[in-house]
């Protein structure tokens, strides 16, 4: 189409409304974030004055930024993990078109349609007394299997949508040529998979860096604040009226993934292209 | 796996996965105070099911909680699906660097996190602190780069020789719009409206900071009243609370679940 005839039949001010809020609702706040970072930006005082990266020292110095960025990056890896091969999983279990299957997939559908807030207090409920929320080391990784509980039912409708898209026809040829099925299935189907892999690994991994109801609901951040995830932490400092620092692990958060984010897209990209 | 035992295990592992956690809740929610303090998977002895509802429904104030969601997620999905589509129309339809730098631009929200705490300093300054119009404008800013991201794709699909029929007719571009890719647009539409409702009914952390205190929600309203004292051990009511919270998205999503599914998984895997 050439550019006078596009004008014409499809105007740019057709993107003007969807554009004009995503500046003001969402360019702008993440601009603000780059300035009040360095301010002294608090609930007890009406003036907001530059104060440099003191914020930024501060939570580096008493351990938390580090901590809390460790334990994000941690919680993500964890429930991306989880959350695949659980969604993998299942959508090999139920991939053949049986009723029982169809029913079956509809209760994996069930905990995604939930609160995040809700499914953390069931867990709660859940595992009250066992302990499993109360450790310091293996808290963090059960929360990241309830968030991967809560979303492996999605994980399974992309994979089996991946899983569908394959031609029979190459399966036939596979057997053909004397492949097993183990062996047609991971010489074969598994590297078809790709693009259902790359938008799960990376929806579950940068996704759940921004994770916020579950670990709440379950934990708070606690047992002594080994699950305080970035936004946890922002959370908290909000409500101590600790605006500046708020701001300033959000700005951190924000930059944490869109650094990652870039190079998991562009590296499962790759992946792709060889397979 | 073999095919005798794969009903089995299906059935084994929905039972024990998703059957013990909703059993817990549907329990629990039907127990008396004194048999939840302790949740446990034995079911009550006599069922208080409809008693809690009562109780949550006239102390947790659920009503105005109910009126506050709706006030809120019905014209954020409005605008966020008539808004997007859109943008999304003109940037699938015209292939240019601009465009293609828009469009780069317009769904990176999807995967960066928006900034919560100065996005109420903004709201602040604009005089939409604390307001129903300002929770809708940050969800918009949100969830946009959703419906820009799956409707982009989906017109791609679509013939351009549809449109032309129109236009031939002397339709102008927003006739065209409307009556012709608006219609077309309703497979990705109907998936779009299930993910943002399920967004924007369930959001907890945006909303707190956003109206927190000043206007009431589902979701703010379970936070507030399973953290503070009032429900403090009162599993039964939680659980009555959780209920009443899923209920609508349940329906819906039961009334639409073919429709969802295969728009859920086009979107994601082409």
């Amino acid at each position: 189409m050439t550019t006078a005839i596009g004008r014409r039949t499809h105007p740019l001010w057709f993107l003007l409304p969807a554009y004009a809020l995503l500046l003001v609702f969402f360019v702008l706040p993440t601009a603000y974030q780059f300035v009040y970072a360095f301010t002294d930006w608090s609930g007890f005082k009406a003036s907001i004055n530059p104060v440099g990266v003191d914020n930024l020292t501060q939570l580096a110095s008493d351990g938390t930024l580090f901590r809390a960025l460790r334990i994000t990056v941690v919680y993500a890896v964890l429930v991306a993990i989880f959350q695949n091969v659980f969604g993998f999983g299942l959508a090999v279990l139920l991939e053949r078109d049986t009723a029982l299957n169809r029913i079956a997939r509809t209760f994996f559908l069930i905990p995604v349609l939930m609160s995040a807030l809700a499914v953390g207090y069931v867990f709660q409920a859940l595992l009250k007394g066992t302990g499993a929320l109360a450790d310091t080391t293996w808290t963090l990784p059960v929360v990241a299997l309830i968030h991967a509980w809560k979303w492996m039912g999605l994980a399974m409708l992309i994979y089996l949508a991946g899983l569908k898209t394959i031609p029979l026809d190459l399966l036939e040829a596979a057997r053909l040529d004397g492949a097993s099925r183990w062996h047609s299935f991971w010489r074969v189907r598994a590297p078809l998979l790709a693009p259902a892999v790359t938008f799960n690994v990376a929806t579950a991994l940068l996704g759940s860096m921004n994770g916020f109801d579950i670990v709440q609901a379950t934990t708070g951040g606690g047992p002594a604040r080994t699950t305080e995830l970035l936004n946890i932490f922002i959370y908290r400092t909000f409500g101590q009226g600790l605006f500046a620092q708020a701001t300033t692990m959000s700005l951190v958060l924000f930059l944490l993934v869109a650094l990652m984010a870039f190079p998991v897209i562009v590296l499962l990209r790759r992946r792709e292209e060889v397979l | 796996m073999s095919r005798r035992l794969q009903p089995v295990a299906v059935i084994v592992l929905v039972a024990v996965v998703i059957g013990i956690p909703l059993w817990l809740v549907i329990a629990t929610a039907g127990k008396s105070q004194g048999e939840a303090i302790d949740p446990n998977l034995r079911p009550p002895t006599h069922w208080h099911l409809l008693d809690n509802v009562r109780q949550v429904w006239v102390d947790a104030d659920v009503p105005a909680a109910f009126v506050g969601s709706l006030l809120i997620v019905v014209p954020t999905v409005a605008a966020v699906l008539v808004l997007g589509s859109m943008a999304a129309w003109v940037l699938a339809r015209r292939a240019s660097r601009l465009t293609a730098v828009l469009y780069a631009a317009g769904i990176s929200g999807i995967i960066l996190p928006p900034a919560v705490v100065t996005v109420v300093l903004l709201l602040r300054q604009l005089g939409l602190a604390g307001t129903a119009l300002g929770m809708i404008g940050v969800y918009l800013g949100i969830y946009l780069s959703t419906v820009i991201f799956f409707v982009t794709g989906f017109v791609r699909t679509i013939p351009e020789a549809l449109e032309e029929a129109a236009r031939i007719d002397g339709a102008g571009p927003f006739a065209v719009f409307r009556k012709v890719v608006l219609p077309l647009l309703r497979p990705v539409l109907a998936t779009a409206t299930i993910l943002i409702c399920l967004y924007v009914w369930n959001d907890v952390f945006y909303a707190f900071f956003v109206i927190g205190g000043r206007l009431d929600t589902l979701p703010l309203n379970l936070f507030r009243v399973a953290s503070a004292g009032l429900y403090l051990n009162n599993w039964h009511l939680i659980f009555t609370y959780v209920i009443l919270m899923s209920l609508p998205l349940v329906v819906v999503f039961a009334v639409a679940q073919r429709r969802i599914i295969s728009g859920i998984t086009g979107g994601a895997v082409k």
